[in-house]
């Protein structure tokens, strides 16, 4: 915060993003991104803070990690009758978290780790993902007072309101080892500060940090319900988490086409094209005019596998990267980056639309 | 008219009009669309723009895309995608016939369509053979009376709409009287010389929507596929469901024609009385084929009364692909909304068959202004996406969120599935 003489605080703020992947599967504790995140203060207004990590629940790894608030108890009651219906409940815990005086009242936390039931006839045909799908959409959208904030396996998403390194300290996240780790500082604008609307937001393994405004949400949202997807956060960044979903997930699209999609080159660069390319990118436009996302935009995606940050066309929105061995880092800043790699091998600076990507290698 | 004592129900028009039937016991017969004063929604529509969280764009320094494709696109990607019309702007030429209008009109509308990168419609008159030359910036048309079609007419076009409907006549035939059918019209429509071209209410081969289904792949079957079919079809209370009917029957691109569209002639009656506003059609017909999950099947194209490009980006964030427009573009060829039309009298020289007008229309000049409306429009759909902080025409399409109304009552902001302004 910078005081001026008047020692009121000035606002310079805007959301921050930080995230790494070792490529190597090298486990890391919370520690580098809480790190670099409260080297980004500025960036945020204590409105929202959140950490989504990959490989924390190795013992856990085939089962469906559910983190779920709760408004109160019964909506708590409601919610677990409705999963164990489909769900076989393999073990549920509060959510581990300590006292910090800057954040002063949270919702219920619960942790669950779940199976899908053997399928009854009427759900056979549902590939399962698309059943836990399903489940979230419904638990977000209809069961008052529940919202499942993270729905992977072997992953994990923590957020709150507050400033991202309280937020750190409230779910003791270096008490949990990733390879993979993305961050989020908040200044919201056009929403409310509120528990669910911190971010990464989740969906299945999916994880999406985001600053920006998608000026395309209405159009992106309609296009989304005809898919089933329900856009229920009052934010706009959920639909980029359905759209990776419904693009590299259900459509099998690559990550670089469905970057394309979501950041479309323009069709003055696409006439320069070879005619295979330019063949490729128009259709991807025909198909997907409606998934592409407009405004400005810094985003980092995670997935078990890989990190993916992109910008919008136009790059209205900072992102950095950087690599030091088989690590990537993609921060909102250089210096977030600096603070927790000192001598990185390579520092630069993507190009609007043009995804950067790390990738776990196979072992 | 002005002999007539004011009078708020028995107004001057009211009074001629029952003089002139009681002296001829006919049909009052009008030309271009429903003038009457019923709520005109694009003028209680308001456009958002961004302020400091999404910074505007400037189109002068920033691309800012339109093109714009029509056609059915299957909602997961595939290696190749069924036929598209490329459009460099989303508007087009709505259908006028050879017949309604003059050659030079078609004319200019052929060229202008075909400098513009958009596409002009041929309407029920067929294809003089003077404009194979631009036929593949032609849609042609099917109607009721089969005018003119024939393979080769069929194959000249980039698409083929079958008109269903009419939004200045909906349920109303065409009648081009004898008296304009002059040799050339004749030859084009395939009819006798002198006779007239009456076009039936229905397609007498389409009683439901399987039959629409096999006029549609008999065309496609003509065709070996490689046309987009539009269907049209006037804007009536149950556009949703029939819109949807129509992409299932196989139609790759609908377009609705609301109650102010236009026309050569048309019963005032039913100009006047018959159909909806096409605001209200397209929000419902859009919202119903993305709740059947079927909007990526077909694009959707709005036609009634578009008067400025305010109305076409409106038409765009409720949900239309593209528009088609056709009395403003007559306004920029010299029409000044007499409606008239039916007369055969235009003294602009562009709902005649008179040699002496016709000669009035000088294609190359009437072109030159269709080509800076187009131009003009454009450009003021790219400030606007700029001023909204969005660079493509897509970002904007079914975007409510970027509308609001004012001073519209519940039914209507939820018919229209847009929020009130202050909300």
């Amino acid at each position: 915060m910078i005081l001026n003489k008047y020692r009121t605080e000035k606002d310079i703020s805007a959301c921050g993003l930080f995230g790494f992947i070792n490529e190597d599967g090298k486990r890391q504790n919370g520690e580098i991104a809480r790190k670099a995140m409260a080297l980004m203060r500025e960036r945020s207004n204590g409105l929202g803070g959140g950490f989504a990590a990959y490989g924390i629940y190795p013992e856990y790894d085939d089962l469906y990690a559910f983190h779920v608030m709760y408004d109160d108890e019964k909506s708590k009651e409601r919610t677990e009758e409705f999963l164990s219906k489909n769900f076989i409940i393999g073990k549920d815990e509060k959510m581990p978290h300590r006292h910090v005086n800057a954040i002063k009242t949270h919702p219920l936390l619960w942790r669950y780790f779940l199976k899908v039931k053997e399928h009854k006839q009427d759900l056979a045909e549902i590939e399962e993902k698309d059943f836990v799908v399903k489940t979230v959409m419904q638990v977000n959208s209809v069961l008052e007072g529940a919202y499942i904030f993270s729905s992977g396996k072997n992953m994990g998403i923590f957020k709150a309101v507050g400033y991202p390194e309280d937020v750190a300290d409230f779910f003791k996240i270096e008490d949990y080892h990733g390879y993979i780790w993305t961050a989020h500082g908040r200044f919201p604008t056009n929403t409310p500060g509120w528990w669910g609307g911190a971010h990464p937001f989740g969906l299945l393994n999916w994880s999406v940090v985001h600053n920006g405004e998608i000026s395309s949400y209405g159009a992106n949202k309609r296009y989304l319900e005809m898919f089933g997807y329900k856009c229920t956060l009052m934010t706009d960044t959920e639909v980029v988490a359905y759209l990776a979903d419904l693009l590299m997930r259900k459509h099998q699209i690559s990550i670089e086409k469905a970057c394309s999609v979501l950041a479309p080159r323009f069709w003055k660069d696409i006439e320069g094209m070879s005619e295979k390319e330019k063949k490729e990118h128009t259709l991807l436009r025909q198909y997907y005019g409606s998934a592409m996302l407009n405004g400005p935009f810094a985003v980092l995606i995670a997935n078990e596998k890989n990190l993916i940050g992109v910008n919008d066309r136009i790059k209205l929105r900072p992102l950095v990267a950087a690599r030091r061995k088989s690590t990537l880092y993609i921060a909102s800043e250089e210096s977030a980056i600096l603070e927790v790699c000192e001598k990185p091998d390579k520092v630069w600076h993507p190009k609007a639309g043009i995804p950067t990507i790390g990738t776990l290698k196979d072992k | 008219m002005n002999d007539f004592k004011t009078n708020a129900n028995w107004t001057a028009s009211v009074i001629s009009d029952i003089k002139k039937q009681a002296e001829t016991g006919g049909m009052l017969l009008t030309g271009m669309g429903n003038p009457s004063p019923y709520p005109n929604y694009w003028d209680r529509i308001l456009l958002d723009a961004s302020q400091v969280t999404n910074p505007s764009i400037d189109p002068l320094r920033e691309p800012m895309e339109l093109r714009t494709f029509l056609g059915r696109k299957s909602s997961k990607l595939e290696k190749e995608t069924y036929p598209q019309l490329e459009l460099s702007t989303p508007i087009m030429f709505s259908a006028m016939s050879y017949g309604s209008i003059s050659l030079n009109t078609c004319k200019s509308l052929a060229m202008a369509a075909t400098d513009s990168g958009i596409y002009w419609n041929t309407g029920e008159g067929g294809l003089h053979k003077d404009l194979y030359k631009y036929a593949n910036r032609a849609i042609v048309q099917v109607a009721s009376g089969r005018f003119g079609v024939h393979e080769e007419y069929l194959r000249a076009g980039a698409a083929i709409e079958i008109k269903v409907g009419q939004g200045a006549k909906p349920g109303i035939g065409g009648h081009l009287p004898g008296e304009k059918v002059s040799k050339e019209i004749s030859e084009t429509r395939m009819i006798p010389e002198g006779t007239d071209a009456i076009s039936p209410a229905p397609h007498h081969d389409i009683y439901s929507i399987e039959d629409l289904r096999q006029l549609i792949y008999a065309l496609k079957e003509a065709t070996d596929y490689e046309k987009p079919v539009i269907v049209k079809i006037a804007a009536v209370h149950n556009s949703a469901a029939i819109a949807s009917g129509m992409v299932r029957a196989g139609a790759d691109i609908i377009a609705l024609d609301g109650f102010r569209g236009g026309t050569g002639a048309t019963p005032m009656i039913v100009r006047n009385h018959t159909g909806i506003p096409i605001e209200l059609a397209l929000a419902s017909v859009d919202q119903r084929l993305r709740d059947e999950g079927i909007r990526n099947d077909a694009s959707v194209v709005v036609a009634g009364g578009f008067r400025s490009s305010a109305d076409i980006i409106k038409a765009i964030a409720l949900g239309a692909d593209s528009v088609y427009i056709a009395s403003s573009a007559l306004i920029a060829v010299g029409c000044t909304m007499c409606q008239k039309c039916y007369t055969g009298k235009c003294a602009w020289g562009i709902t005649t068959q008179d040699p002496e007008l016709v000669k009035r229309i000088n294609p190359e000049i009437a072109k030159k202004r269709l080509n800076n409306l187009i131009r003009a429009w454009s450009l003021e759909i790219k400030e606007v996406l700029g001023s909204m902080g969005i660079n493509a025409v897509e970002s904007l399409r079914g975007n409510k969120e970027r509308l609001r109304g004012i001073g519209l009552n519940e039914t209507e902001l939820k018919i229209l599935g847009i929020k009130h302004a202050g909300e």
